[in-house]
């Protein structure tokens, strides 16, 4: 009887689970194998496919834009992801605090998070245009030198990390949930200690934080590692490839040099890259990160 | 003593986080008061904050001179389907991987999440050949069909939140002799409002700011959605920054209305997979 009920629920449960499996073959499993075939074909889209085993990845490893494009990702990545954590986390503790009004602040840092992309794109654009934008219409009132911003070739990666603070909302929420589960005991605990503010941040909060540190980390820098949209429409990869990412070279490759096996190619290694850092992440976690719960 | 420094570090810090928030909402305001500028005052140095005469009509000329109206259609029509797609999907397998036991089901379920991390530009050039292949490019098949298909991420949202429904619930109807299709559609469903919210949302946010699918699969522009129509006009009409406001601006209006409706699901759905 309990034999017969079970497998009639396991029959079940993989009916329950067939729409996953079937989306799991078809649009992952099998667009990874024909990605890892197109890799070592020339492929442009026209006629069929014809191998020519490594040829895609011995150009790939001599490419010049491939070494500027990755230097650029993670330039991006390494950078901006660690400070918009930051800033994410310092307005989650500004908005922490039990005063009056710290809702209509938290609602002031949430909403640019929820602007739709193409619009933010456009209002930053706007912005940072070097003649009537905003950014440099405030430096001239505060009488400082107006910057080329993205149209500079060495302020074009600080300017799009410089944006990328404007969307932290998001980070911050997390932060926020991940503060509201420290258990308020540890606090009393350590003023009876005799422990400052800073002390307590240090020894208590961090600590209790990073499991959600780790986990925005990670998320942060495959999500970052990746970023396209943004630069397609603000700068193109320019001025002077000074923002070329190694997705936009990827999309150019397939899309504007109709090269589908080269960009494959590039595919494979983005994700053996993103693999290769989530796994060091991942372990170097086990040094900083504290699991242990009251 | 201790009053009066607690006082003063209350103003510093109101002082603080006013001018942080000033600096969050800025873009915002910036944003709203050039697209009621006239194209002269734009480019005026000194600018003027506030408009003196507000030049309503930009928003009309922005619907003359491009067809909003079909581009929020095309976006809505892709919602709505994604929103269907996903919540029917993501409920359905969520059920699956909490409440039946199957063979495999934790290191599938292990999978599913080690899905997440696989890069779409990755899959991308082989799933555009194979939808070229079954003639879906400029259809929007190829950005509704996928979501049929339960997306880890809502998945996992699902499952999550399943986990909480009690056994016991579930146990009892088994043995009224429901089957499991009834179970799902008629006890479990009706629980959860709330996931189906925020599954909604997620993908009806998505939908809206999804900018790298259309622009793979969709080539004429009566097939635009908002995302790509805009980019299109922004490329083209580089100076006519009020115009360009006033067409952000009405993208970003009415998400911002939904947040302010949907604002506990927003909240939810963002932390709910954030901690753990």
């Amino acid at each position: 009887m309990r034999s017969k009920l079970s497998y009639k629920e396991a029959l079940w449960g993989y009916i329950f689970a067939s729409p996953w499996f079937l989306g799991f073959f078809a649009f992952t499993i099998y667009p990874i194998l024909m990605g890892i075939y197109y890799s070592f074909t020339e492929y442009n889209v026209l006629n069929p496919p014809i191998w020519t085993g490594v040829t895609n990845y011995v150009e790939f490893s001599r490419d010049p834009l491939v070494k500027i494009s990755l230097y650029n990702t993670l330039y991006y990545t390494f950078i901006g992801v660690p400070l918009w954590l930051l800033m994410g986390l310092v307005l989650a503790l500004l908005v922490h605090k039990p005063l009056k009004g710290v809702g209509f602040y938290r609602t002031i840092f949430y909403i640019p998070n929820i602007v739709p992309f193409i619009a933010s794109v456009m209002i930053w654009l706007w912005i940072l245009n070097p003649m009537y934008g905003l950014a440099n219409i405030l430096l001239r009132t505060l009488g400082l030198t107006p910057l080329g911003w993205l149209g500079n070739e060495k302020l074009s990666k600080p300017s799009l990390i410089f944006m990328g603070f404007w969307g932290v909302g998001g980070t911050m929420l997390i932060f926020l949930a991940g503060l509201n589960d420290i258990p308020a005991q540890l606090y009393e605990a350590a003023k009876i200690d005799g422990a400052n503010s800073f002390q307590q941040f240090r020894y208590i909060t961090l600590p209790m934080l990073s499991p959600v540190i780790l986990f925005n980390l990670i998320t942060g820098i495959i999500g970052t590692s990746q970023v396209f949209a943004s630069v397609y429409i603000m700068t193109k990869g320019g001025p002077n490839n000074s923002t070329l990412m190694y997705v936009l070279y990827l999309y150019d490759n397939a899309f504007r040099y109709f090269k589908m096996g080269y960009a494959s190619a590039m595919g494979v290694v983005l994700f053996l890259i993103i693999l290769l850092l989530t796994i060091l992440l991942l372990k170097s976690s086990q040094g900083w990160v504290h699991y242990e719960r009251l | 003593m201790k009053d009066y420094k607690n006082f003063l570090k209350t103003i510093i810090y109101y002082m603080g986080v006013s001018l942080l928030a000033c600096l969050y909402i800025l873009p915002l305001l910036w944003m709203l008061s050039t697209s009621l500028k006239t194209q002269s005052d734009v480019l005026r140095l000194p600018p003027v904050l506030i408009p003196h005469s507000p030049q309503w009509s930009n928003y009309l000329t922005i619907f003359k001179r491009l067809p909003l109206g079909r581009y929020f259609l095309n976006t809505l029509i892709i919602a709505v389907s994604t929103m269907i797609g996903s919540i029917v999907s993501c409920t359905f397998v969520g059920y699956g991987f909490s409440k039946l036991r199957w063979p495999l089901r934790d290191f599938f379920f292990v999978v599913l999440l080690a899905t997440m991390m696989i890069p779409f530009p990755t899959v991308m050039i082989p799933l555009f050949l194979t939808f070229r292949r079954l003639g879906w490019i400029n259809t929007y098949l190829p950005l509704i069909i996928p979501t049929f298909c339960a997306s880890p991420y809502l998945t996992f949202l699902a499952r999550q939140f399943f986990m909480s429904v009690p056994n016991e619930l579930i146990d009892a109807a088994r043995v009224d002799g429901a089957s499991e299709l009834k179970i799902y559609s008629s006890l479990i469903l009706p629980l959860s409002k709330p996931l189906i919210i925020v599954i909604g949302l997620f993908e009806f946010l998505y939908a809206w700011n999804d900018f790298t699918g259309p622009l793979i699969y969709l080539t004429s522009q009566e097939k635009f959605t908002l995302a790509i129509g805009l980019q299109l006009f922004s490329g083209a009409h580089m100076s006519e920054w009020h115009l360009q406001m006033a067409a952000s601006t009405i993208v970003t209006l009415p998400i911002i209305v939904l947040f302010f409706i949907l604002q506990r699901y927003f909240i939810e759905g963002i932390t709910i997979t954030g901690i753990k």
